[in-house]
């Protein structure tokens, strides 16, 4: 049986992957997790200087999901480099880095300094993040400012290159079909969905932040659907998110299009559930007499 | 963390704290605030509920000389019980504030340890009317002691007459509680760790939502924390 995938140039040993920000930096899974069984793992999103978010509350949770509001806390790129990096690359699995900025020097700086280093698979870039050069429009909810700095982080990098699309767009498959044209070798899909909720009592958002990204299994259909879409229009691969919690869940998402599959929320109501839908998917496969994964991409019949 | 439910609703674990340890058993002491602690309190005996942990860090207590004051307020004399369990030998004295005498827990229990807790309720229906940092201010003060404490702690103060200084506070409670200790803690110069509550998704330091602010910048209530030095946490 075959569970290896290709993103691009990069070759997996299967398709499950950690969603950025859900697993830390690896090493807090490293006693609940065989991290050498993943896919590749995606650690918490990293920006140029260190961050130290929003306030609390950060999270709440929402019917079958969760919103928060984390605000991009992290400790920088150079710290990653110093004092992570050195725990993942002794590891036998793909290690692939989130990051932002506020402007797309920062972007073009971040990317420039990860791909200076060895160790590092491939950078995923997080456009669902205000571009304060230009008055706090989200990187990703227009297609030119995309384009723009898609195209810039491009050129500074010779990292197999991700980038992860926002759901909060009227046409997601014209965003794909952006990321792509700019050079990018694939696509993240979903980043969360902005969402808020109010205490009735207080008559105050719950979130200090007043609005979050909601997550987890209420999201799923809505990511399936945009994976979908995405796949009709762009040649290169997709990671298929958005409350995976299970291998069925998993193997939906690679029918609709996904090369691969990011777990996310369910790492916290199951610090396990990614070697869970790895044993899952491998159940499936065989139980169905499939011997290559790569026979389910995109192969729903619509 | 505990899961009240398999399946999605809710969806993520609760964190408690760990109220008494019997062999290879362990009890949690709840209130029940939300839809999870209702849930919760509608599972029997037999069920079988998915729990993570121990995790984060406890109170330091090993290796301390100081004579020990421990405060709860309403439930959070959960895991103070445990700690009074724990260094009973000590003698610590007890604080425990509570909204009204029948949410005043664990009070057999603790005399079976040899704890006389000196209690304050909101509404007065047992201990003192006032809250429990107000009494605990009392003692330290050293004033107002024999007027308001009950008999057995006036005479645990003249057992006891050493600095204020010496004493180290050990707390759990609502957030204006310690937010209140913590100024007091201040005024007397005395060291002191509290547990902190916090909305929490994976207890095990990975999303970064049940953070606390500190003179370190935040802090994660479920892998530094949940007990902090009292001084360390930032109030806002």
């Amino acid at each position: 049986m075959n569970l290896s995938v290709n993103l691009g140039r990069l070759k997996l040993k299967n398709p499950v992957m950690t969603a950025s920000g859900t697993f830390g930096y690896g090493d807090e899974y490293s006693e609940f997790v065989d991290l050498d069984k993943l896919g590749a793992i995606v650690v918490k999103g990293l920006s140029l200087h260190p961050k130290q978010g929003n306030p609390v509350p950060r999270i709440v949770e929402t019917p079958a999901g969760m919103l928060n509001a984390i605000g991009l806390q992290n400790i920088g790129v150079d710290k990653f480099i110093s004092e992570k990096l050195p725990f993942l690359r002794k590891l036998d699995t793909k290690v692939i880095v989130n990051f932002f900025g506020d402007t797309v020097n920062e972007y073009v700086k971040t990317a420039e300094k990860l791909s200076s280093v060895k160790g590092i698979h491939a950078l995923e870039m997080n456009i669902s993040c205000p571009n304060k050069q230009v008055g706090w429009i989200i990187f990703g909810t227009d297609p030119r400012v995309t384009y723009k700095v898609v195209k810039a982080v491009r050129k500074a990098t010779g990292l197999t290159l991700i980038v992860k699309l926002s759901p909060n767009v009227t046409d997601i498959s014209l965003m794909a079909k952006v990321a792509e044209d700019a050079g990018a070798d694939a696509i993240s899909v979903i980043n969360t969905l902005t969402g808020m909720a109010i205490d009735i009592k207080k008559k105050r958002p719950k979130l200090a932040n007043i609005t979050g990204g909601l997550s987890g299994p209420a999201v799923k259909p809505v990511a399936v659907r945009m994976v979908w879409e995405c796949h009709k229009v762009v040649r290169i691969p997709i990671i298929g998110m958005g409350g995976i919690t299970s291998a069925e869940d998993a193997i939906e998402f690679i029918l609709a299009g996904a090369s691969a599959v990011a777990v996310g929320t369910a790492n916290f109501i199951n610090p396990k559930a990614t070697i869970d839908i790895i044993e899952g998917i491998k159940s499936f496969m065989s139980a169905e007499g499939i011997k290559s994964l790569k026979e389910l991409i995109g192969a729903v019949r619509c | 963390m505990l899961a009240v439910n398999s399946g999605i609703d809710p969806l993520l674990k609760r964190p408690f704290s760990i109220h008494r340890r019997l062999g290879g058993d362990f009890q949690i002491l709840y209130r029940v605030t939300g839809k999870g602690t209702a849930i919760l309190s509608k599972r029997c005996l037999g069920d079988i509920l998915e729990v993570v942990g121990p995790l984060g860090k406890g109170f330091p207590v090993k290796t301390t000389r100081d004579k020990i004051i421990l405060v709860a307020g309403g439930v959070g004399i959960a895991p103070i019980f445990a700690l009074a369990e724990e260094i009973k030998m000590k003698k610590p004295l007890l604080f425990y504030g509570a909204r009204t005498k029948d949410e005043a827990l664990c009070l057999n229990e603790l005399k079976s340890l040899g704890i006389k807790p000196v209690i304050s309720t909101d509404d007065g229906s047992l201990g003192a009317k006032d809250n429990i940092v107000n009494v605990l201010k009392d003692f330290l003060s050293h004033n107002s002691v024999g007027a308001r404490l009950p008999r057995p702690y006036s005479q645990l103060l003249t057992l006891n007459p050493s600095p204020v200084t010496r004493h180290v506070i050990y707390a759990c409670g609502p957030e204006p509680m310690l937010r209140a200790l913590s100024l007091l803690a201040k005024e007397y110069n005395l060291k002191g760790y509290i547990a902190l509550e916090q909305n929490m998704a994976c207890g095990i330091g990975a999303c970064l939502g049940c953070v606390v602010k500190t003179k370190e910048g935040y802090k994660r209530v479920c892998k530094e924390g949940p007990v902090f030095p009292i001084e360390e946490v930032v109030w806002e």
